[in-house]
């Protein structure tokens, strides 16, 4: 089916291993002229070490990879870039005190003078419908436009292949639309783009070849306008997979109730809250979507008692909590699981015993007259690996040493395993597998149908809509009215997310 | 090429291995200085290692180690609490300076009156002299976010100060003919801190090391503030989120290490010292900090870096006399010892990996 003329990247029988772990085994696939080309796979499928290697960044360990026929063998980044290979990472490398001219020409081997950059800029920005001040401070830009400032990088540099990393998990759908027609438009003039992504959706109306990566190994290759979401997603997985089953609970009383809550972010660069309300019922699943900063942090902070208010602007089940710790919230009967697990949610370098302690000794009793239960706690710590799967040797293990699923599904477990009246997760499934995330969304909501409140924030849309009743937007700190999930449209959803972004104008150009 | 790799877990070995590695590679480079020096190493390693435990005047110096490692292990695993939990008080000389004020001004104002009661009122009053010296520091950083480092070293200077004063004016003997100093205690028994076993030391003030330890042992591996403590160093954020109040928690290891460094300098100055004066047995402070590293924060581990160090500074001074090598040379052998230590104490966490080039 390969035309040998237009390939432009092949990668032939590519290995690479790191110490106890093989990143690439054996991977063959090419990458045509013009060609949009997904690569998928789960967290820890080998996506990042395969790209890394085309980059430069890593040297593969045998096979070989040949560009437009003649040997590629890229030993730093700044030769990648010389031979037309460009990569917008997941995460940014952008300085927030410069503006953007001046990040860009940070990222160049020879940057002409300011002003012809800031022209040419402007010029590559109308072109392909990425609205672009090149006078502006990168710290003033949101997410997207961040990315934006990333990609015109790589464009500047008039690439034949362009890498993207995951590039839509910051985005909103209005924002991912725009770096869809931008990425379709360089595709039609002949740049091959090579997109890293597990959100099949998006694949499918992109891509136009797709090679699925899993443990290292090419499982397969699909075109992804004919398969569906769930082919793909079982390749890549390599097992069948089952939504998980909602119970349609009672909704019972109110057991969270938040009003005119206001709190400024203790994080550099954060935001701060600004008259969040809202209540969850018993039973109830309340999903809270928002591109990353705009103040779930400070949320789960506000809640799980780590930054304080005035008593009656959290109430746990009637009783006001706004002024407690998070030792009292605890008692009082709500649960929350950080984002971040390695150091927030967990303390690295203590043993799974010692994290289960650091939140179930309230609820579990694991402590007598302040003197430490380590039998009962290390039974919980193990009944925690066992329930949800944790993959370790033992609960002895230093928290670091797990993989960052691992982690997860253990902090995850350590919450719901405490009969909580009320649960707060900010990205249950971050990093974790497919067949971890479906068991993880299953036992959220097995315990709301146990009569748990629960109150999700994530960034990841497709989850939202899978497991919540009712759907919220935090946006610069303030939360949209949540409204029923039932017959909510995705536009609708863009909409509550988008406005601040300025993202309405943005094909104007093309229009 | 080297290479240092971070382990996946901290190696068990080598947290029981280092300190041993330390003492050994002090020991060669020590000989080796010694022998640049134009001394003979082993002799001297000899007379700092064996000769105070095993030598011909082992009957005296072994009583003494006990009296020098008694006040460092006293102040050393107060502080090693404070910096389990990121907290560094660094004022601990002048905290006992202030104990030892402090608990000595209230035996002198009742002198000389007989009672039971005196001495326990004194212990007290020392430990309060320290809390409350430590209590600057700590009120100052919960309530303006001062660095606890700077203004708990300042304090020391300005105990300095007042002990000098103390010594010269209010609590100089009135029967001492003009010199400067206090009534000696060893005068005074309802005051005194003697030794409870003649020839070996030991005084109130080992015991009181020897049961804090245990104490500190017992919190740290037991109960939920030692767990709060462990965990504030390691993983600050995780800290907030279990629930911890950070100034609390200041204020409880600020004040905790402070009373015990001032019932360090209690037992000091009504013992050992006997008197207040001007330059009454000082920089224990100090060097307890060296101890509480070398010990690895570790109460079991600080009795033993108590005794190893109070052997250096024993046997350092038989040294310096006997085999007249400069104070200066036996200051840089027990700066190696903690050099070394905080080396090798990268192998920990680390291993070294041998990498091929480029």
């Amino acid at each position: 089916m390969t035309d040998e003329r237009t390939v432009l990247l092949a990668v032939e029988g590519i290995t690479k291993t790191y110490p106890g772990v093989v990143a690439n085994s054996d991977v063959t696939f090419s990458i045509r002229r013009g060609e949009v080309h997904a690569l998928l796979g789960e967290n820890g499928a080998g996506k990042s070490t395969m790209v890394k290697m085309m980059y430069g960044l890593v040297k593969p360990d045998s096979g070989r990879m040949t560009w437009n026929g003649a040997a590629y063998t890229p030993g730093s980044p700044g030769e990648a870039r010389s031979t037309g290979v460009a990569m917008v990472f997941q995460h940014f490398s952008l300085f927030e005190a410069l503006n953007v001219a001046e990040n860009v020409a940070l990222g160049m081997e020879n940057p002409p003078p300011m002003k012809e950059l800031s022209a040419r800029i402007r010029a590559v920005s109308e072109e392909y419908g990425l609205p672009l001040d090149p006078s502006r401070m990168v710290g003033d830009l949101s997410a997207g436009e961040r990315q934006r400032v990333e990609i015109i990088r790589c464009l500047l540099q008039d690439p034949k292949l362009l890498i993207m990393d995951e590039p839509t998990s910051v985005l909103t759908p209005q924002e991912v639309e725009i770096l869809f027609k931008t990425l379709r438009q360089l595709s039609s003039e002949g740049t091959a783009i090579l997109y890293i992504s597990h959100k099949l959706e998006e694949i499918r109306s992109l891509c136009d070849a797709a090679t699925i990566l899993r443990r290292g190994k090419v499982v397969g290759t699909a075109d992804p306008r004919a398969s569906t979401a769930r082919e793909l997603a079982e390749m890549m997985v390599g097992a069948t997979l089952t939504p998980p089953a909602r119970r349609p609970g009672e909704k019972g009383k109110v057991m969270l109730g938040v009003s005119d809550l206001s709190v400024a972010s203790p994080i550099p660069f954060g935001t701060s809250l600004k008259n969040v309300a809202f209540t969850v019922a018993a039973g109830e699943v309340l999903g809270i979507a928002g591109v990353a900063g705009n103040g779930q942090d400070e949320l789960l902070l506000a809640l799980s008692g780590e930054l304080r208010a005035s008593p009656d602007r959290v109430r746990i089940d009637d009783a006001p909590v706004g002024d407690l710790g998070p030792i009292d919230r605890r008692r009082a009967g709500m649960v929350s699981a950080p984002e971040d697990r390695l150091g927030h949610a967990a303390a690295p370098d203590m043993s799974l015993i010692e994290n289960a302690f650091l939140t179930a000794q309230a609820r579990k009793g694991l402590t007598n007259k302040g003197f430490i239960d380590w039998p009962a706690t290390r039974a919980y710590a193990e009944a925690v690996i066992k329930d949800f799967d944790v993959r370790t040797p033992g609960a002895h293990v230093a928290a670091r040493a797990l993989s960052g699923g691992n982690l997860q599904k253990f902090v995850v477990g350590r919450e719901l395993m405490q009969a909580p009246k009320v649960i707060v997760i900010n990205q249950p499934t971050w990093g974790v597998d497919a067949a971890a995330a479906a068991s993880i969304r299953q036992a959220i909501l097995d315990r709301a149908a146990e009569g748990a409140a629960v109150v999700v924030i994530s960034q990841d849309l497709d989850e939202l809509l899978e497991i919540a009743d009712r759907f919220a937007v935090l946006n610069e700190g303030r939360l949209t009215q949540p409204r029923p999930v039932e017959g909510l449209t995705i536009d609708e959803i863009g909409l509550m997310m988008g406005g601040a972004h300025g993202m309405e104008v943005a094909h104007h150009a093309e229009a | 090429m080297l290479r240092l790799e971070k382990r996946p877990n901290p190696s068990r070995f080598w947290l029981y291995a280092t300190p041993v590695v330390a003492v050994v590679l002090t020991m060669f480079f020590g000989g080796l200085l010694f022998a640049l020096m134009g001394t003979n190493p082993f002799a001297v390693i000899r007379t700092i290692f064996w000769d105070p435990l095993f030598g011909e005047f082992a009957f005296y110096l072994r009583g003494q180690l006990l009296v020098k490692a008694g006040p460092l292990i006293l102040i050393a695993i107060g502080l090693s609490l404070g910096f389990r939990a990121g907290i560094w008080n660094i004022g601990a000389e002048g905290q006992y300076i202030m104990g030892a004020i402090c608990g000595a001004a209230v035996g002198l104002a009742v002198y000389p009156t007989e009672n039971r009661l005196i001495f326990p009122l004194m212990i007290l009053a020392g430990a309060f002299g320290g809390w409350a010296w430590a209590m600057i520091p700590a009120i100052l950083k919960t309530r303006f976010n001062t660095n606890e480092i700077l203004v708990s070293l300042m304090l020391v200077y300005v105990a300095q100060t007042i002990l000098a004063k103390a010594s010269t004016g209010f609590l100089k003997n009135p029967e001492g003919m003009g010199f400067p100093g206090s009534r000696n205690f060893s005068g005074y028994p309802a005051a005194a801190n003697p030794e409870l076993i003649a020839g070996s030391g030991l005084h109130w003030g080992g015991v009181a090391a020897l049961i804090v330890a245990v104490a500190a042992w017992v919190l740290l591996s037991r109960h939920i503030i030692g767990f709060q403590i462990r965990l504030s160093g390691q993983a600050p954020r995780a800290a907030r989120f279990h629930g911890v109040n950070p100034s609390r928690l200041v204020v409880l290891c600020m004040g905790l290490s402070g009373a015990l460094a001032g019932l360090a300098g209690l037992f000091e100055v009504t013992g050992p010292a006997g008197q207040i004066s001007i330059d009454f047995n000082v920089g224990y402070g100090f060097t307890a900090i060296i101890v509480a590293f070398l010990g690895r924060l570790n109460p079991i581990g600080i009795v033993l870096a108590g005794v190893l160090m109070a052997l250096t500074y024993v046997g350092g001074e038989m040294a310096s006399t006997n085999l007249r090598l400069p104070a200066a040379a036996i200051q840089v052998f027990q700066g190696m010892l903690l050099f070394f230590l905080l080396g090798v104490d990268v192998l920990t966490n680390y291993r070294i990996r041998m990498a091929k080039g480029g």
